[in-house]
């Protein structure tokens, strides 16, 4: 078990200790949860979950680097693959996933990313709608709502709009070459009260 | 009752569902039926304060001669963000407004103390595209607030107890309510927001008493029903006409008047026809609910153009003949002068007060607009422009009609265009948008009418209903979204640009005679009410919502950022004694 803080989120922790612990995890098939922060709508979110895309109809099929275009934004939810559900009965669990060229990563940001995927909250910080618009020029994602834009390759930071508070990453790994989520997100998602 | 103290830690510890109540300034006087329908001057009963949606106040210790000498009396915060754009209610000395967060505070009008607050518990999941909310009913004993969850709830005027809460739609669906509900005769109608989340647009009228629902009317109609037949299969489902704004009423015909919004989704191709009742006006009988008369504005609109406001109802001379009007600025940019005759809406005319580059004529006899089609946005024809905006020449901030300088005053936005790119195929789905076009697109459509900044964008114009003709215009640079208050002492009161100012007006000749800086911009609808012989002007300053949006849009455009701080603030201001 990861270690959790107040707010139900993982505290910081090597990145890469992270990745080497969930491909294990994956490979002995012993995805197992890990955020148990009971009462929070998206604790049931597991290291191991795989990712399929939000509006995929029939049998979810887990989403693989490869079925994502770079520099289009994809709309996602874990998928438990044991139990072969789809973790999407809260908005709160719903993440965007943005596909980058590597060498557009920083290694911070490569660190938490998966064959240049990054993955984040898709719930604003501001009023919960989804952030979905991915501005190539501004490297910022914009929200529908209110136009707040998040820097995804600086931490998922506030440049403008109403937001106040950064969109929290998730990061991830691969299995073989399916995304894996492997962690928490950095900070709860979801709008501020 | 609750002490204060005890309040503040409720607040702390509370951030569910939680009221108190402290020392309250008098009897509370209950709302009644009749004086609804003649307020006394003192208060500020409803909405706009009459049922006529007049937007005036015949208090005149305040007047063109002294208004230089405002200040302010008190203020309070609201301790939340947004678009804070609610009327300050008042009953004898209990004032009441509403707040971003399905919040409602009570405070002694004379002094600012705070009596009680109650906030709703909001699902945490739920997203908000208009996080605002315009005002508080009163009838009866009781306080009623439609919340953006979609829920109507009741509380008890003096201590701000939850009487009863009921829910009106489903806000997983993205149905959400930000209208002041109205009161008439024992019931309280409410409607649906959500013109671009696929909503079937309603108005829905519920037991004061006991939230026992009475009727529920929905705005696009169905196959068999009139005007089913200007919309193709089950387009009309998801058909939009939703409201946003508190409806008028008209006591002699028992008939109340609302203003419904765009048709969705936006691209016209799907839905082929008038697309009754969007983007019109609708006469409900208040008893039944039934549909007794319309008149729409834009047939088929493709451009946005909700027609949220209802008409101010004034009996008044109009271009020379005096008539039961129903008065409307449209998002379409045209003055529409209508008659009420019986339960029908007659057009008498319609001129246009912004620059609109879509109509071509109007038809004389019912106002039936021509289009230019190549100003049609839409499928397979790349990017379009047209004029007014999305944001349209009047959005929902309201009108105001003086009874005594014999003026209607329009907040409008002038000089401003969109260009909305090509369609996309959308399909309905539960929970999220259902626009037609992409949202970037969306977000910066607007353009400049001659390509360049323009000199002025917002606007207040006076008009003479008489002559049809404008008698007066205050320009600002930029946008306005200031609702506007009348008042007998020969003024007019507005904030909306985003210089956080809130101003007044000679309401004769738009001269600004004094003005102020608030802590945010000014969205609010402001009122005026008397407490123990002083006149008192109360206004909510937060900006946010589409203030902040079409802001941002134009910062693009401009490349200059502003920065206009959030955060509500109600400020009321009188004479230095």
């Amino acid at each position: 078990m990861p270690n959790l803080n107040a707010c139900g989120c993982e505290s910081h922790r090597p990145e890469n200790e992270l990745r080497r612990k969930v491909i294990k995890i994956a490979v002995a098939g012993m995805a197992a949860p890990w955020a148990l922060t009971g009462g929070l709508a998206y604790a049931d979110i597991t290291q191991g979950d795989r990712l399929v895309e939000e509006d995929a109809e029939g049998t979810p099929v887990p989403l693989k680097v490869a079925d994502l275009r770079v520099g289009k934004p994809m709309l996602v939810y874990p998928f438990d693959l044991k139990k072969a559900v789809v973790r999407n009965d809260s908005r709160l669990k719903k993440i965007v996933l943005l596909r980058l060229p590597e060498s557009d990563l920083d290694p911070k940001t490569k660190a938490r990313a998966a064959g240049g995927v990054i993955a984040y909250s898709a719930i604003c910080t501001h009023q919960a709608c989804d952030v979905k618009t991915w501005l190539s020029k501004e490297k910022a994602l914009v929200c529908f709502c209110h136009s707040s834009k998040f820097l995804l390759l600086e931490d998922g930071v506030v440049t403008s709009g109403p937001a106040l508070r950064s969109l929290p990453s998730i990061p991830l790994a691969l299995d073989g070459d399916q995304l894996v989520i492997a962690g928490a997100f950095n900070a709860p998602p979801g709008a501020a009260a | 009752m609750k002490t204060c103290l005890n309040a503040v830690a409720l607040g702390v510890t509370l951030a569910l569902t939680a009221h108190y109540a402290c020392a309250a300034p008098s009897d509370y006087s209950p709302v009644t039926d009749a004086r609804l329908k003649n307020p006394e001057p003192s208060n500020w009963l409803q909405y706009r304060g009459n049922y006529g949606g007049w937007g005036y106040s015949p208090l005149d210790k305040i007047n063109e001669k002294n208004v230089g000498r405002l200040e302010l009396a008190w203020a309070l915060t609201t301790g939340q963000t947004e678009g804070h754009q609610a009327p300050p209610v008042v009953n004898n000395g209990y004032m009441y407004v509403t707040t971003p967060g399905a919040q409602v505070i009570a405070m002694d009008a004379k002094t600012g103390k705070e009596l009680w607050r109650y906030k709703k518990d909001l699902p945490a999941e739920m997203l908000q595209l208009h996080p605002t909310n315009r005002g508080v009913a009163l009838y009866g004993d009781k306080v009623y607030v439609a919340t953006v969850d979609c829920n109507l709830v009741a509380l008890d005027a003096k201590t701000g107890k939850v009487v009863w809460i009921k829910q009106v739609g489903d806000w997983k669906a993205l149905q959400y309510m930000t209208l002041a509900p109205l009161a008439v005769k024992g019931k309280i109608m409410v409607g649906s927001s959500g013109g671009e989340t696929g909503v079937r647009g309603f108005v829905a009228a519920f037991d004061s008493e006991t939230g026992a629902e009475a009727w529920r009317t929905y705005t696009t109609a169905a196959p068999g029903e009139p005007g089913g037949d200007t919309w193709p299969g089950e387009s009309y489902k998801n058909g939009g006409g939703s409201i946003w704004i508190t409806g008028t009423y008209d006591p002699e015909t028992n008939l109340t008047y609302w203003g419904t919004g765009n048709p969705a989704p936006w691209p016209t191709e799907g839905r082929q026809g008038d697309n009754l009742y969007t983007s019109s006006t609708i006469a409900l009988d208040v008893d039944t609910g039934a549909i007794k008369g319309h008149h729409q504005y834009t047939q088929n609109d493709a451009w946005d153009w909700d027609e949220v406001s209802a008409p101010v109802l004034i009996d008044t001379e109009v271009k020379g003949k005096k008539i039961k009007a129903a008065i409307h600025a449209g998002r379409n940019g045209y003055l529409w002068m209508l008659e009420r005759s019986g339960s029908k809406i007659n057009f008498v005319d319609a001129v246009p007060f912004v620059h609109n580059n879509v109509f071509k004529s109007l038809d004389p006899k019912t106002g039936r607009p021509t289009y230019d089609e190549a100003r049609r946005p839409g499928f397979g024809k790349g990017p379009v422009s047209f004029c007014p905006s999305l944001w349209g020449g009047k959005d929902w901030p309201p009108e105001a009609w003086n009874p005594k300088t014999g003026l209607f005053y329009i907040p409008a936005n002038n000089n401003l265009c969109a260009e909305l790119p090509e369609a996309e195929p959308t399909k309905y789905k539960k929970g999220d948008l259902y626009i037609g076009y992409p949202i970037e697109g969306v977000l910066s459509s607007l353009r400049y009418r001659d390509g360049k900044a323009p000199s002025s964008i917002g606007e207040i114009q006076a008009w003479d209903l008489k002559t049809g003709k404008q008698v007066w215009t205050h320009k600002f640079p930029g946008f306005t979204w200031g609702p506007l208050l009348t008042t007998g002492g020969n003024l007019l009161f507005s904030g909306g640009t985003n210089d956080r100012k809130f101003r007044a007006f000679d309401a004769r000749n738009g001269k600004v005679l004094w003005e102020t800086s608030t802590p945010s911009g000014v969205t609010g609808v402001p009122s005026s009410f008397e407490v123990d012989g002083e006149q008192y002007i109360a206004v909510l300053s937060g900006w946010g919502v589409d203030a902040q949006r079409t802001q941002n849009n134009l910062d693009t455009l401009t490349g200059v950022k502003n920065a206009i701080p959030q955060g509500g603030t109600v400020m009321v201001y009188k004479l230095p004694k």
